[in-house]
């Protein structure tokens, strides 16, 4: 059986939760084979992480010479592996730098590039990838007719399958150019731990906008009763309420959680585009004319800073 | 190093508030709907007048480069109205249908014609496709760096550092001149053209480029040369009403702990 690669998703050797699912997506596809990129030390704890979700293989390349370059350095990485493992499919985390290193890849291997698949099937050989478009009004599927398929897949495109693969671990001496290592990270600032999941990995995700008026102790509340990230509008970060980070929507992050609770956000064409994919919709806003309230499939008109609270309150004591 | 010529990549988007749509052979419909300058790629032309008004002495020129039909001159039209010095447009009917890869293709060798400047900009993504991908294509082709999703630029002699929300970080990124840099929405607000930038627009000069001009073949580009297939375009269904309820003395929050409890997220 073909070898699938997966770049694996890692902050200082700790596997992210989009890894998994990715290593499910190879499994339909071939044999999986996860390519840690990272410090020698951390490499023993990754590989065991990726084999318990079902990696046959482990390419483990060592970062000392590449760390803190940009993408261009992991690009040349997974082209040398896939020259040597001619993999049936490459899967890389459709991160903002997942993507990059996507775009370089495809052009280096002369190969058809899929990014934010929502799905990854495999039908009567072809290799089909679902996305979706335009704010999330139109369904497109496709597959990759030139070259190695890449696919850069977005969080929560499947469930993570915890079942052993073979994880043998193959270290991978990768040559780097000089050329890549031109851009630099200089500085960097590890984001806040919040406790709470990552904003486009979660499962369920909490968000505030202008109704807030800049208090977002409500849709906090809310969240950790139920376990959710916390997202904020544009018009939101605007008013500098929460940072950047924190945004959903066209110029923010994607998301496509299970389920989506939007409170005192009014729903423009801008924050729809970020979380129009969700699985279930719910929305709080005292205004019932809110374009909002279109996509929902629960609504409450009424004012987030009296409901959240009360509806907490009553979570917390179910859950007991 | 100086800085004396900036390329800026504008697209001609469909208007998101528009009735965006697609073509019988599964391609963005861009002839038939509205379209302008993508709102995104506007930060991009602002950062790069910017840096000019801030490096006075390297006397930057900035060339707005843009892809597309004949409609798509709108693109270049408004950059040019922002303070742009000039505009190349590509434009052959051969082009319709490219994907990124194409695209890059294209763009690429349009740069090597009219002269691989220090610095590329381009915005944080398309409003219609979204594919963030097109300047790391670029950069590859151009064997060029990149420095992505710039929320601050900062620029000294041959020297480039942004500032940006990473993935999981705050980052400082720093890179030597000649690089791509694409910047977001936080980078700065753009620029409204004023009445004497709409009228000197009038004046610059807008290169118009075949692909014979940049030495690409038409079966390099289109949907023909495409190295993804679109199999199926499916309208998403519109979500069927959902249940409103005003909340009256609370019975708001009971009522959506009900709904939740239901859909077993409690």
């Amino acid at each position: 059986m073909s070898e699938v690669l997966v770049l694996v998703d890692h902050v200082d050797g700790a596997v992210k939760k989009p890894t998994y699912e990715l290593l499910a997506i190879a499994k339909r596809i071939g044999s999986p084979s996860a390519v840690f990129i990272g410090g020698a030390d951390k490499a023993a704890a990754a590989a065991d992480a990726v084999k318990a979700y079902g990696a046959d293989k482990v390419y483990v390349v060592d970062d000392t010479e590449i760390k803190g370059y940009l993408v261009a350095p992991k690009a040349e990485v997974l082209e040398q592996i896939a020259a040597a493992a001619s993999p049936a499919a490459i899967l890389i985390p459709a991160s903002a730098e997942g993507k990059e290193i996507a775009g370089r890849l495809a052009i280096k291997l002369s190969s058809g590039l899929i990014t934010d698949a929502v799905d990854v099937q495999v039908n009567g050989g072809d290799i089909v990838t679902t996305q979706s478009v335009f704010a999330g009004n139109f369904t497109v599927e496709a597959k990759v007719v030139k070259g190695t398929p890449i696919i850069a897949v977005k969080p929560n495109a499947a469930a993570p399958e915890e079942a052993a693969g073979a994880g043998a671990v193959e270290q991978f001496a990768a040559t780097i150019s000089d050329g890549a290592k031109t851009a630099q990270i200089v500085a960097s600032q590890p984001r806040q731990a919040t406790g709470r999941p990552e904003l486009t990995e979660a499962a369920i995700v909490v968000s505030g906008g202008r109704g807030t008026g800049g208090d977002f102790t409500a849709v906090e509340g809310l969240a950790d009763a139920l376990g959710a990230a916390v997202g904020a509008s544009r018009a939101a970060v605007d008013s500098g309420w929460k940072p950047h980070a924190f945004q959903v929507g066209q110029t923010g992050k994607v998301v496509s959680p299970q389920l989506y609770v939007a409170n005192g956000i009014s729903g423009a064409i801008q924050h729809r585009a970020g979380m129009q994919t969700s699985k279930t919709i719910v929305a709080v806003n005292k205004d019932e004319e809110a374009p909002i309230f279109e996509l929902v499939d629960f609504g409450v008109v009424g004012d987030l800073h009296s409901v959240l609270p009360a509806a907490t309150a009553e979570i917390v004591k179910r859950k007991g | 190093m100086t800085l004396s010529n900036i390329v800026v990549l504008v697209k001609y988007v469909p208007d998101a508030t528009g009735d965006r749509k697609f073509e019988a052979d599964n391609t963005v419909d861009r002839v038939g709907v509205d379209g302008l300058l993508s709102e995104l790629d506007e930060y991009a032309v602002e950062q790069a007048l910017q840096l000019k008004e801030k490096r006075p002495d390297d006397e930057i020129t900035v060339t707005a480069l843009t892809v597309g039909p004949a409609a798509a001159e709108a693109a270049v039209r408004k950059a040019l109205q922002m303070g742009a010095d000039k505009a190349v447009h590509v434009q052959d009917d051969a082009i319709a249908g490219s994907d990124a890869i194409a695209t890059s293709l294209v763009l690429a060798k349009a740069i090597e014609k009219i002269g691989v400047p220090e610095l590329i900009i381009g915005g944080l993504a398309s409003t219609d496709a979204g594919l963030s991908v097109v300047p790391a294509m670029l950069a590859e082709r151009l064997g060029l760096p990149q420095v992505t999703l710039a929320a601050v630029v900062e620029s000294q002699g041959d020297q480039v550092r942004i500032k940006r929300d990473g993935d999981s970080a705050t980052e400082v990124v720093g890179g030597t001149l000649p690089l791509v840099l694409s910047v977001t929405d936080q980078s700065g607000e753009a620029r409204y053209p004023s009445f004497k930038g709409i009228m000197a627009a009038k004046k610059k000069p807008l290169e118009a480029l075949t692909l014979a001009d940049i030495g690409v073949d038409a079966s390099e580009v289109g949907i023909d040369a495409a190295w993804t297939k679109v199999e199926t375009v499916t309208e998403r269904p519109a979500r069927t009403a959902g249940e409103i309820v005003k909340d009256e003395d609370g019975s708001g929050a009971t009522a959506l702990v009900e709904f939740l409890a239901s859909k077993k997220f409690i």
